[in-house]
């Protein structure tokens, strides 16, 4: 419930960065960034992670999955600085990386929080969430605090 | 009607002028370039019986046959993977040529890619972006403003290119001896237009510290077409056949195109490898018996990464090889001898697969000495080409 009496906080810049593309394997995923979560998807039967998300195991082609939070942790695996053309909606260049999951499988996203001449292979990372257009949440990388 | 195994071979290759801008519908490229294809083997359009493009190219069978007067189409099929499809065309053409089930096979890919749209760019709103064609995980990258193939390729080369002490002065070496190769070739948009090392390292950052502008391939207008029938056939007809000795096609679990991060090594590509295993086995002979290569070249990492996965040289040994000259007229494996696609046009690979055929027929304008054998790769597919 809003109070009318009370001013309202300066708005904060409108996010620029372009919402998750959403279909409907990986609906689970999405919805979860939006709550901050970073979600996975093993096997239901044999426990196998497998990422992209998908609705039959590669393993013992069960369709049970369950949708559990991993631990956000990873390691730099592949990186690059996105020049030209400039990305839409991005102020700055983004740092796009594959992040290695601790669970094993790998994620494309960007490392923040750190200059662009500071990335280095297998940085140690964990993720945060940042905000796109249309109210929605993207998991990003920030290096792991010593 | 008893059914037997039938040699094919490349009877013709057709194309437009390849530009910025065609100036004309994809269609009439399509159906210009396919004429051409026709005339060069010497056969009637009317008599096309088998139709081949990518799942990608936007013209209909229907309308490109109902343009080409095409009498019973017996025949019709699509390769995914935007331009792995490249050498898969070829494949697919060999394997209904080999069945029994066709005579004269077009493949066509036609395309007004720099004029009409840009797949260099990143579009700049969501319903651009679609999933499927065997690139289903670009929509993993696209909010993180992996927008483009060259923000995708660059991703997949990062780790090689570390774990070997690539530096982007030595992809340069590639795009200094394709321009010198498009410089000769008065069909390339580059036709007088060398670079040196310097231009190359000169040019702007597409991906730092990876891929500059001169190491990404061209955004093209323009049509490719080949014509594919039985080796028997192509005997009789006008041009010196063309022998597809083999062709074959690899896609390893957890590999896709070019968004490709989710198998195990990614200092390989093991979609390469997978071609290389089984195409020197068919074929029964190795990367020594091959005069020329013609290998995709969107972005000259992906080069070295496919010399490797086809045994040209040792895991990591790629910039050494391409260093050593290996890849000039006068080297070991003349490669991209038309420019490739940075220095002649971006017609999906298969300007390169003509290519490919001309060195055969020892028609280059950069023709390589005593050509028996050439591979064609698009890196999920290959193929070998022999004289007859």
């Amino acid at each position: 419930m809003s109070t009318p009496e009370q001013p309202a906080a300066p708005a904060a810049p409108k996010p620029t960065r372009i919402p998750p593309i959403v279909t409907l394997d990986a609906k689970f995923f999405w919805e979860g960034a939006d709550k901050e979560l970073f979600l996975g998807q093993k096997c239901g039967d044999c426990g196998e992670f497998r990422f992209p998300p998908r609705p039959m195991c590669p393993k013992c082609f069960s369709l049970k999955r369950e949708e559990v939070p991993l631990s956000g942790k990873g390691k730099v695996h592949s990186w690059a600085i996105a020049r030209h053309p400039p990305p839409f909606g991005f102020k700055e260049a983004p740092i796009i990386a594959v992040i290695e999951l601790e669970e094993g499988t790998r994620f494309v996203s960007n490392v923040v929080g750190v200059a662009y001449d500071e990335v280095v292979q297998d940085m140690p990372v964990e993720v945060t969430f940042e905000p796109t257009m249309n109210n929605h949440k993207v998991p990003v990388f920030r290096p792991v605090k010593k | 009607m008893a059914r037997k195994f039938t040699e094919a071979a490349i009877a013709g290759i057709g194309a437009t002028e390849f530009s910025k801008e065609s100036g004309r519908s994809e269609l009439q490229l399509a159906a210009e370039c396919a004429k051409a294809a026709c005339d060069d083997a010497g056969i009637s359009p009317h008599d096309i019986d088998g139709m081949i493009t990518f799942t990608i190219d936007n013209s209909d069978e229907m309308m490109l046959a109902r343009c080409l007067g095409v009498k019973d189409l017996a025949y019709t099929t699509r390769i995914p993977g935007g331009g792995a499809a490249a050498a898969g065309t070829i494949y697919q053409a060999m394997a209904m040529v080999n069945a029994g089930l066709c005579k004269n096979v077009l493949i066509w890919r036609a395309m007004n890619e720099r004029s009409q749209y840009r797949f260099g760019q990143n579009p700049t709103n969501t319903t651009n972006y679609q999933s499927g064609n065997g690139t289903g995980s670009l929509l993993w990258c696209v909010p993180f403003g992996a927008m483009t193939p060259a923000s995708w390729g660059a991703l997949q080369a990062q780790r090689y290119m570390h774990k070997y002490g690539v530096t982007n002065r030595d992809l340069g070496l590639i795009s200094v001896q394709q321009r010198q190769y498009a410089a000769t070739n008065p069909k390339a948009w580059f036709y007088n237009k060398p670079i040196t090392l310097e231009d190359h390292q000169n040019s702007k950052w597409i991906m730092e510290p990876l891929l500059r502008m001169l190491d990404c391939c061209q955004e093209s207008d323009g049509g490719q077409a080949i014509l594919v029938t039985s080796l028997e056939r192509a005997r009789d007809l006008k041009q010196k056949p063309v022998r597809i000795l083999g062709a074959t096609q690899s896609i390893p679990y957890n590999v896709e195109v070019i968004s490709n991060y989710y198998h195990e090594d990614l200092t390989v590509m093991p979609e390469a490898q997978g071609v290389a295993g089984r195409l020197w086995d068919m074929v029964g002979l190795g990367p020594k018996d091959m005069q020329a290569a013609m290998i995709y070249d969107a972005f000259t990492p992906h080069v070295l990464l496919q010399l490797e996965g086809f045994g040209f040289c040792k895991p990591g040994e790629g910039k050494d090889f391409v260093k050593s000259g290996a890849l000039a007229i006068d080297g070991i494996l003349p490669t991209n001898t038309h420019g490739g696609l940075l220095g002649e046009a971006y017609i999906h690979g298969m300007n390169s697969m003509a290519e490919g055929v001309r060195q055969i027929r020892g028609t280059s304008v950069n023709q390589v000495k005593s050509v028996s054998n050439v591979l064609v790769s698009s890196g999920m597919a290959g193929a070998v080409l022999s004289v007859d």
